[in-house]
Parts: C-alpha cells; structure tokens; sequence
C-alpha cells in the first residue's frame, strides 16, 4: 500500500512541475507587455518601466522563472496587482463557496445518477429506462448557466424559496451560506448527472450479464443483494473514473455558474481578474485549478486501489 | 412397448415416487414469442433419482444448460417456461412444482435444498471478494452463525475440496487462483449449505485434461460421501462413463433416451445414442492389434435450427433408419425396459 502511494506521489509532483512550467511560459508568451497592459493606454513609459521593476518582469526569463518556482516553494503564489492581496490569501478567501458548490454539485449528481443507472440497466427497456434515457440526454445538453437562470426564475424570483444572488453577506451563519448554494448546485448537478447516469447504466449492464451476478443468484441471493452487492460493486469501478472526470469538470462549472449566482468564490475571482488582467491571479488561480485535477486523479487511483484487490500500481 | 408419460397436463397432481427427488415433466423453456420463438427446451422428461448421479448429453445447443437453469429457476426475459412441471421433493419432504414458484420461495430452494455449479470458473467468481468471503456468503444467507463459526466451516469446506492450505487460501481473491482452484473452490461453496441436489454444468469443460480428471474424482467422491444427488452435465461421454449412474439424452431441446449408464453404453436403443457412441473416440475400438485405425464414425449432417424444428423427429434428417412415419410426427417417449426409455418408433429396425 505505501509502495505505490509513493510512486503517485513522485507522479503528481512531475505533474505539478509541467503545470507550473507551462502556466509561468503561457504567461510571458501572451501577446504584448503585461505592465504596459495593464496599466492601459494613458500610462506614461515611466509608469510602465516601474511596474515592470516591481514585477520583475526587468529580469532574464530565467531568473523569472527561477524566483516564481522559489516563491511556490515557500507557499508564495505571488502578489495580486489590483486587491492588494497576496494570490494565495485571495484565492484562500473565495474557496469556501466554490469548494461547497463542487461538493454539493457532485453529491446532487451521484445521488440521482447512481440510482437512475442502476435501475435503468436493471429494468432495460422498460418505460423507466426510456424515460431516463431521454431525460439525461436533455440535461446533457442544457448549458449549466441556462438551468441555473431557469431555476432562479422560478424558485428565487416567482416562488421566492430562495435568494436569487449572493452568499448572505458577511457574518452570514453557515445555514445561511449553504441556502444559497442551494440553486447554483442543483442546476451544476443535474447537468452533470446526466453523464454520470449513462455510464452507470452501461457499466451495470455489462456486470449484470456477468457468470459471477448468476452465481449470486444461484445462492439465493435476493435481487437487491445481487444487484447491489454484487453487480454494483463491480459496476462502480469503471463509475468512478466518470465521478472524477465530473469532480474536476464541476470545478469549471462552478465558475461560470458562481458568476451567474453573484457568488464569491474562486470563479468570479479568476473572472474579474481576467477582465482586469490580473496576470499573478490568473496564474495562481490555474495552478490551483490544475492541483485539484492532479489531487482529484489521485484519489481516484486510490479508490480503485481499494475497491479492486486486482489493482496493483 | 407402452408410454412411458402421458402428455404432462398443470392439472395433475403434484406427486413423486419415493426415492426420486426431482422430476421434470414435458417441460418447456421458450425464447422469444411469434414465429421466432427458439423452443431451446421442448418437452424435456427425466427424473433424478435420490444419491446418483445422472448425466444430460447432447451436442452443443441441445438445450442442456436451459434445462438446468430452469431447473434453478434461472430463466430471464425474453426466456420463459411455456410449459410442464419441475417437481421437487424438499428436505421436509413437500414436493412442489418449482416451473410454479415464486421467486421469494425459490431463494430458500438454491443453495439448501439445489445448487449448481457453472462451466467457467475463471468468471463465475466475483472478482472483488475473497474466496472465503464468497463461500461463507452462501452460508450466512441460510442459516445464522456466529463470525468464528462461519470462518471455520469455511475453511472445513475448502479441505473438503482438497485445496491445499486452506487456511490461508480462503483468504485469496479468484484471479491469485488457477482455473482447478477456483473450480474446487466454486464447488466448495456450492456444498455449503449441504444441497440435495448439485447441478454441475459442464464444470470441468473448461480445464486441462489432468486437472479435469481431479475434478471429476472429486465430485465422483463428494457425491457419494454426502449420498446427494447430482445432475452432471456434459458433451464428453468419457465423463460420462467416469462419474453417471443413469444418462439422459438430448437432442435438439428433447430427451431422446435415458438409460442407466451400463445400459446406455451396452445396449444403446435411440439412433442419436448409437450415432453419438460411434462417433466418440475408443481406444479399445478404434485402434486394432496391428496399430491401424478406424475412421471415427462422424454423424451427417446438421443439429436443426430450434427456430425452424421439422414437424416429425428431430433427428430423422440426420437418422439412418428414419421413415415416412418418422418424418410426419414427434414419437413418444417409450420404456423400452425398466429404468430404460427412448424417443423412437424405429428402434427395433436396427
Ligand atoms: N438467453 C437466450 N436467448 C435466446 N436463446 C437462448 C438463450 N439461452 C439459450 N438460448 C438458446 O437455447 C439453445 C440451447 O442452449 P443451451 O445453452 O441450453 O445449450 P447447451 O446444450 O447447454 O449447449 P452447450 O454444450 O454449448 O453448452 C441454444 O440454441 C441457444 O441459442
Ligand atoms: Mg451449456
């Protein structure tokens, strides 16, 4: 068990060094000079020259790169340009909604997907399966931020149950804050249970057709028994690379859907960075985005690893 | 010659002479409906005697494993029993009609009373739980029992079947087993609940020759050391000559003969078993003093379609001593002596 947890660490740290290679390359190559463009058109040559000191943009690309990998070393993701902050201080404060929003989103979408597959495969072309089957290629298809205005329409603005923007304000108890998530995670679930949904009812369906769900049967299991404990069990392992892939494809999701919810988290933070070319931001912000796929990927591996006494890495 | 069944009929009522366990009566196990119906089983008749072992033979698709898992009650959609009866004697002594049984009841009936075991070891494992695991399962679902308890008659089990530190080997997933293993270890958990009966399809088709011919000892010797009966199902006379006490027949999802085994390999009566015996490989036979060989006699032709049966025989396209008669109407099943019946109106012809 400790021999390959080492390995996927080494992994993840090349990984990570990738990430940060390209993310810091990316950067520089971007037309035009940042200090110049961020200042703007009525900047003096003065102005910019001093900025690109304080940036250090003055420097060999090489020192660049060497002083931006020590400040990650020492947990420095830089300073932010317009909220005089430092990258990791702001990013730290806007997590918690983001971080809630991805985890309800994801529980929302397991907690449809997996029952929805499981009986769509077990009762296969029944009127159940047909119905799902239709359903889940509607919401496969419906942008997550059209949903999201449908449903503050009608449960914020008709009926009123909720706020149809913003995360209670600050000093807002945690009930508060998690009533406002209520939306913006059911309209990210949905979408993304959909796929979650296809693919259990494909993996169950395979299982299901397996020698061994007969031997179960042939036990006397009851059917709940066998299509729970054992087809499902065998069905998950493939399932959770889906709920991975849908955990760091939800971390995307959160931020177009947190700038249509008015929430502060992560990503209406790398939006108004974007627009105001908050370049250390924008920076911090992928290689946070990026860790959380590498960490995602990882727990993945290791899931796999628990659940299949196959799996050896 | 007189008939040996009437032509089932659901009203009769639900008896069975002593000393048989299982009866399957006329019974039909349909695929499909409308005019692509795979009649896999039609009107199969056997019976099971209490302690012996009985062999189903037939070529592949004869309806072998259908009749099985109908026996088990198995069948899924688009499969279904269109007709016949399965009668059963249970431990108490009830017999009931398990083609009638509510799925709730048969749950009690596999593993306690009827178990089975399938051709494919390295598959009909779940490959997630030990073996141990999946034995004490079968165990735990029927009766209450302790943790401590469960571990040691799993371990009894697995001794039972010779598997060699059982112990430590109970605590194996399938894929650290060879295909033997994880066949001993199938029949392990089959075994534990102490059925009545075990079905065993084909369990040793899948392995080589040497391991095959463990297997089959070990079965030979379990099923008579724990006096249950056993429904042995294979292609391969020459397991059945090692293991079968009686031999039932198929052919194209019909029993066309069931003899006791002496009597099926001395004095064969259907041309399907003449031919089938024929065309099995004999030393003794096939191979004279001087080394020569004689041509294995090979049946013409082809198993029909269970799609498209002919109105009469189903083997007389293929059968050398068919007639007119033979081709109009399916024959009956006839007793040719006690304990021995066949499907054929021309038997005598030979
Ligand atoms: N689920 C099913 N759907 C449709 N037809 C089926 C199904 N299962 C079996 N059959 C058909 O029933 C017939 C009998 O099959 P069965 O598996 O009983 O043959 P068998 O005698 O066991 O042959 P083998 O020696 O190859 O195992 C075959 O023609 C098969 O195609
Ligand atoms: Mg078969």
């Amino acid at each position: 068990m400790l021999k390959p947890l080492i390995r996927r660490l080494i992994e993840m740290t090349v990984v990570m060094a990738l990430v940060v290679t390209i993310v810091f390359v990316i950067v520089r190559i971007a037309p035009g000079d940042p200090a110049a463009m961020m200042l703007g058109p009525d900047a003096t040559p003065q102005d910019v020259a001093d900025l690109r000191v304080r940036l250090g943009l003055d420097q060999s690309l090489a020192v660049q790169y060497l002083r931006y990998v020590g400040g990650l070393l020492s947990g420095d993701l830089g300073q932010s340009i317009f909220l005089g902050q430092p990258v990791g201080a702001a990013l730290l404060a806007r997590a918690e909604p983001t971080f809630f929003l991805t985890l309800f989103s994801l529980l929302i979408a397991c907690t449809i997907a997996l029952p929805v597959g499981i009986l769509s495969a077990y009762w296969r072309g029944s009127l159940f399966d047909q119905a799902t089957t239709t359903l889940a290629m509607f919401a496969a298809s419906v942008p997550s931020f059209w949903l999201g205005l449908v449903l503050m329409q009608v449960f914020a603005v008709k009926l009123g149950w909720f706020d149809p923007s913003g995360y209670g304000g600050p000093g807002a108890g945690l009930g508060t804050r998690l009533h406002h998530l209520v939306l913006p995670a059911v309209a990210l679930g949905i979408v993304s249970s959909a796929l979650i949904a296809r693919f259990t009812r494909a993996s169950m369906l395979d299982v299901l057709g397996d020698d061994f769900v007969r031997t179960a049967r042939a036990k006397g299991m009851s059917e709940w028994q066998v299509v729970l404990g054992h087809a499902f069990k065998n069905a998950l392992i493939p399932i959770l690379t889906v709920i991975g892939l849908t955990a760091a494809l939800l971390v995307s999701g959160a931020i177009v859907t947190e700038t249509v919810f008015g929430l502060p988290g992560v990503g209406s933070l790398i939006v108004s960075a974007v627009l105001r070319r908050d370049y250390p931001v924008i920076q911090g912000a992928l290689l946070v985005i990026a860790g959380l796929y590498v960490i995602i990927n990882f727990v993945i591996d290791m899931l796999y690893l628990a659940v299949d006494p196959r799996v050896r890495y | 010659m007189t008939p040996a069944a009437a032509p089932s009929a659901s009203s009769q009522p639900d008896v069975l002479p002593e000393g048989i366990l299982l009866r399957v009566d006329g019974l039909k196990t349909h695929f499909g409906t409308g005019n692509r119906t795979a009649k896999a089983v039609d009107g199969v008749t056997f019976s099971l005697p209490r302690g012996r072992t009985v062999a189903v033979v037939g070529e592949s698709g004869s309806g072998k494993s259908v009749t099985s898992l109908s026996i088990m009650g198995l069948i899924a959609p688009p499969g279904r029993i269109a007709g016949g009866r399965i009668l059963h004697r249970d431990r108490e002594g009830r017999v009931r009609d398990l083609a009638r049984l509510t799925n709730a009841d048969f749950r009690h009936i596999r593993g306690p009373e009827i178990a089975m075991i399938f051709q494919e070891p390295m598959t009909s494992l779940n490959p997630l739980m030990t073996v141990g695991e999946q034995i004490g399962e079968m165990i735990a679902l029927h009766e209450r029992i302790s943790r401590g308890d469960l571990r040691r008659r799993v371990v009894e089990l697995l001794k039972k079947v010779e598997i060699p530190a059982a112990e430590s080997r109970a605590d194996d997933y399938p894929h650290q087993m060879s295909g033997g293993m994880r066949q001993r270890a199938m029949i392990a958990m089959a075994l534990a609940c102490t059925p009545q009966l075990l079905i065993a399809d084909e369990p040793t088709t899948a392995l080589d020759v040497t391991i095959q011919a463990q297997i089959l000892e070990l079965m030979r010797r379990l099923q008579a050391d724990m006096g249950m009966s056993m429904l042995f199902i294979t292609h391969n006379l020459g397991v059945v000559a090692e293991i079968a006490h009686e031999v039932v027949v198929m052919y194209a999802g019909r029993v066309v003969e069931q003899a006791p085994a002496e009597t099926l390999f001395g004095r064969p009566s259907h041309p399907y078993t003449r031919a089938l015996l024929a065309s099995t490989p004999d030393p003794d036979r096939d191979i004279a003093a001087d080394g020569s060989r004689r041509p294995l006699a090979a049946i013409p032709g082809f198993v029909p379609s269970i799609t498209n049966l002919p109105p009469g025989c189903a083997f007389a396209p293929r059968c050398p001593l068919a007639a007119q008669a033979c081709r109009e109407s399916p024959p009956e099943l006839t007793t040719v002596a006690p304990g021995h019946v066949a499907r054929c109106i021309r038997m005598e012809a030979a």
